[in-house]
């Protein structure tokens, strides 16, 4: 299996969080937490990054995650480069590999990748050369790690240090890369508890051996708990028999008012994004005083910051050196 | 030279005594003798095995030798001297090429590819449905007249139960043992790997272990009324050794087989992503694959078979959920087998018996024995050839290998087709031969 650390034990590549140490973890937030300063400034860049070349190689199409990788690649100093692949090589033949030694040879220093094929960002990292870093901006159903971090950073922001919390995380974890990454993250960092709460055809068979304890009612999933994140759900779940209806859903698992009541009174509510309001949560809800949802994107931009310097300071260190 | 004698090799075969060192003769492409020379015999040549095994020619049950339709990845010519450079003698190619094996004209241009190159016999089996669409049966008397010695539903299992109940019937009327796939289509759709805890991290669509039971109980209910031969392909589950073992104890005339790979690898050999560990039925649990080393250890399982699946190094060099299924098998089957001899699993009979004479059984072949009158197809194995398995050892066309970077010990010398040599390596040049 690809190492995404180097010898040394630092950040070599980010296509996971699981198996992250628990320090490693820690520094993310807290260099993210450095950077946030940066970002309330009304000059909004550090030089961390000048002179290198980020591509955003994007499969697959995004508008919130490409954007806050394309700002905190900027506030960095880089230059960035978006590629969106849907529209590009690929459709005219080119294989993913030629078209990664393409672009290697515009001598780029990192790769953000975003692919609807779970293992993409590892088959990247592994064929690119080694002094390339590659960012897993999300992968079929494996990991989207940065948005994971964001949480984390969402979530220690609100409510402190994670060791007491109870998390749920609702919805289709089946397909979900970010409930994934979560997990990870939350257990690494030491989580009090983490949950998930979901219909079982929603749910990955041994789901626990995640770390996770399953519950299929959310009277139950959602008791006593200090953080909610609720997910999308895609439409295309009814089409394959996974869900009778949205409304039977809603009324299952949404977040609804009724539903939040059962959480700790101060539980803050998380999404990742677009929220389908009516579906997975209500609009009082998601607009409400407990929803933190707008702040998950803000954080995103800091915790991307994060991420990609360091990445590239081991690099900058053997280019000194 | 068609008298062959063989000399002072250890014999052994699915009856036989390992500890027997003896002469073996052969003439007019039978086994003649044993021990002693045949009256009036006179050798046209000898072939020293003293140091070695002689088994009878591996017949495997499953193979994709990609002609017609995809030479990119693979011939009839290369993959069969690459067989008989294994020890395989007879080998059962897959009718899903394209076009698909289900006319005699088929049948017919692929035999004769395989007469052209005269190395390991390439029996085609024929389709069980007409474009293997699962709708229409075959002419399969026709089939039967122009080579076919099974048919085989080619890893697209037949979907609509009253079909599969009609093509076994016309299978059984003909006088044809029928190949299944053990998997459901519908729970196989979509998924790349086993349903499990590393499919859950991976975040990859599993298959569910009902895959193959569904399909193995259907397949059971219904063989039990058509009184065909149905042969289920490459088992991967412990419930489904299992379900099969309960089928035999029953009574049913049913067999299995099962993939070496199914023998080695497990569900964690996929948790990097390894596109060279995508196959189809799926490696799994630790625990399954216990249950089939079992199940092949005890006869459940009365066949090992290859399943090779050549492909060209673009197909592996996708993410994992994008490659292509299958290993290039040929290669390391042998090897593999011999492994299972040094682990304790099997002993050299039990060897013979899973990759010689279980699999002709199967067919209805008469070699995989080492009698007197049997075919001499023979596989001359030097046991104590250490070598790597690698790009540079593989005669396959396909270098797609989970077990590139393996060391084995042991390789065919020799191998006989009908007293014919199709292969034969010295000692210091077994790379090239």
């Amino acid at each position: 299996m690809l190492n995404q650390l180097n010898a040394d034990g630092s950040l070599r590549h980010f296509l996971t969080t699981e198996g992250l140490p628990r320090p490693l973890l820690e520094r993310i937030l807290d260099t993210a937490e450095s950077f946030s300063g940066v970002i309330g400034k009304s000059v909004k860049k550090v030089p961390l990054l000048r002179g290198r070349t980020v591509i955003n190689l994007f499969f697959e199409s995004s508008t919130r995650t490409r954007t806050t990788f394309e700002l905190a690649a900027k506030r960095l100093s880089a230059d960035v480069l978006n590629i969106n692949v849907a529209t590009s090589a690929t459709s005219k033949g080119e294989s993913l590999l030629d078209m990664l030694h393409n672009l290697e040879a515009m001598q780029s220093d990192m790769f953000v990748v975003r692919h609807a094929d779970s293992g993409a960002a590892h088959f990247i990292a592994s064929h690119v050369a080694p002094e390339v870093r590659v960012i897993n901006a999300g992968d079929g159903s494996h990991a989207h790690p940065t948005q994971a971090m964001l949480d984390m950073y969402t979530i220690r922001r609100h409510k402190g240090e994670l060791e007491p919390l109870r998390v749920a995380i609702v919805g289709d974890i089946l397909h979900s890369r970010v409930a994934r990454s979560q997990i990870h993250a939350l257990n690494g960092l030491g989580a009090g508890e983490v949950r998930v709460v979901a219909p079982r055809t929603l749910l990955p068979k041994d789901v626990e051996n995640l770390g996770v304890h399953v519950h299929h009612d959310i009277r139950n999933g959602l008791r006593d708990v200090d953080v909610v994140i609720t997910l999308r759900l895609q439409k295309e779940r009814m089409h394959g028999a996974l869900l009778p209806s949205e409304q039977e859903y809603y009324r299952l698992y949404g977040i609804s008012r009724e539903h939040l009541a059962l959480a700790k009174p101060d539980a803050i509510v998380m999404h990742p994004g677009p929220i389908n309001r009516g579906v997975e949560i209500e609009s009082a809800v998601a607009d409400g005083p407990q929803s933190v949802i707008l702040n998950q994107v803000t954080n995103g931009i800091a915790v991307r910051m994060a991420v990609m310097s360091m990445c590239l300071e081991h690099k900058a260190a053997e280019t000194e050196a | 030279m068609n008298r062959i004698r063989i000399r002072q090799g250890q014999l052994i075969d699915a009856n036989g005594d390992p500890g027997k060192r003896s002469d073996l003769f052969v003439a007019g492409g039978e086994i003649v003798g044993i021990g002693e020379a045949p009256d009036g015999f006179t050798a046209d040549r000898s072939i020293d095995a003293s140091g070695c095994l002689v088994l009878p020619g591996l017949v495997d049950l499953s193979v994709h030798l990609r002609e017609p339709g995809a030479d990119h990845k693979a011939s009839i010519d290369s993959e069969s001297r690459a067989a008989a450079a294994g020890g395989i003698t007879r080998m059962l190619a897959s009718p899903a090429t394209d076009p698909i094996c289900d006319t005699p004209a088929v049948v017919e241009l692929v035999t004769r590819r395989a007469r052209q190159t005269q190395c390991t016999r390439v029996m085609p089996a024929g389709a069980l449905t007409r474009g293997l669409a699962g709708e229409l049966l075959t002419e399969v008397s026709a089939l039967k007249a122009a080579g076919c010695v099974a048919l085989s539903d080619g890893g697209r299992p037949v979907r609509n139960a009253l079909v599969l109940r009609r093509a076994l019937d016309y299978a059984a009327t003909c006088g044809l043992p029928v190949i299944l796939s053990a998997f459901d289509p519908d729970l196989m759709a979509g998924s790349r790997m086993h349903e499990g805890w590393v499919s859950a991290r991976l975040g990859i669509p599993g298959s569910p272990v009902a895959a193959e039971t569904a399909a193995l109980a259907r397949g059971l209910a219904l063989a039990e009324e058509s009184g065909a031969h149905v042969h289920f392909a490459r088992l991967s589950t412990a419930r489904g050794a299992e379900i099969l073992a309960r089928a035999r104890r029953d009574g049913l005339p049913v067999s299995a087989d099962v993939a070496m790979h199914q023998l080695f690898l497990t569900e964690m050999d996929v948790s990097g992503f390894n596109s060279q560990c995508h196959v189809v039925p799926p490696l799994r649990s630790h625990a399954d694959r216990e249950a089939l080393r079992q199940a092949v250890a005890d006869g459940t399982i009365q066949a090992i078979c290859s399943d090779h699946q050549p492909h060209d190094a673009d197909a592996k060099a996708v993410p994992f959920v994008a490659s292509e299924p299958g290993i290039s098998a040929v290669d390391s089957l042998l090897p593999l087998a011999l492994r299972l001899v040094d682990e304790g699993l099997l002993t050299l009979p039990q060897l013979a018996a899973r990759l010689c004479r279980g699999p002709a059984e199967v067919l209805g072949l008469s070699c995989g024995l080492l009698e007197v009158g049997r075919p001499a197809d023979l596989c001359i194995v030097d046991p104590e050839i250490p070598w790597w398995h690698g790009p540079g050892t593989m005669r396959s066309h396909g270098e797609n290998s989970p077990f590139i970077g393996w060391e084995f010990s042991g390789r065919a010398r020799y191998t006989l087709l009908g007293g014919r040599l199709i292969h034969a390596a010295e000692p210091a040049g077994m790379k090239t031969g």
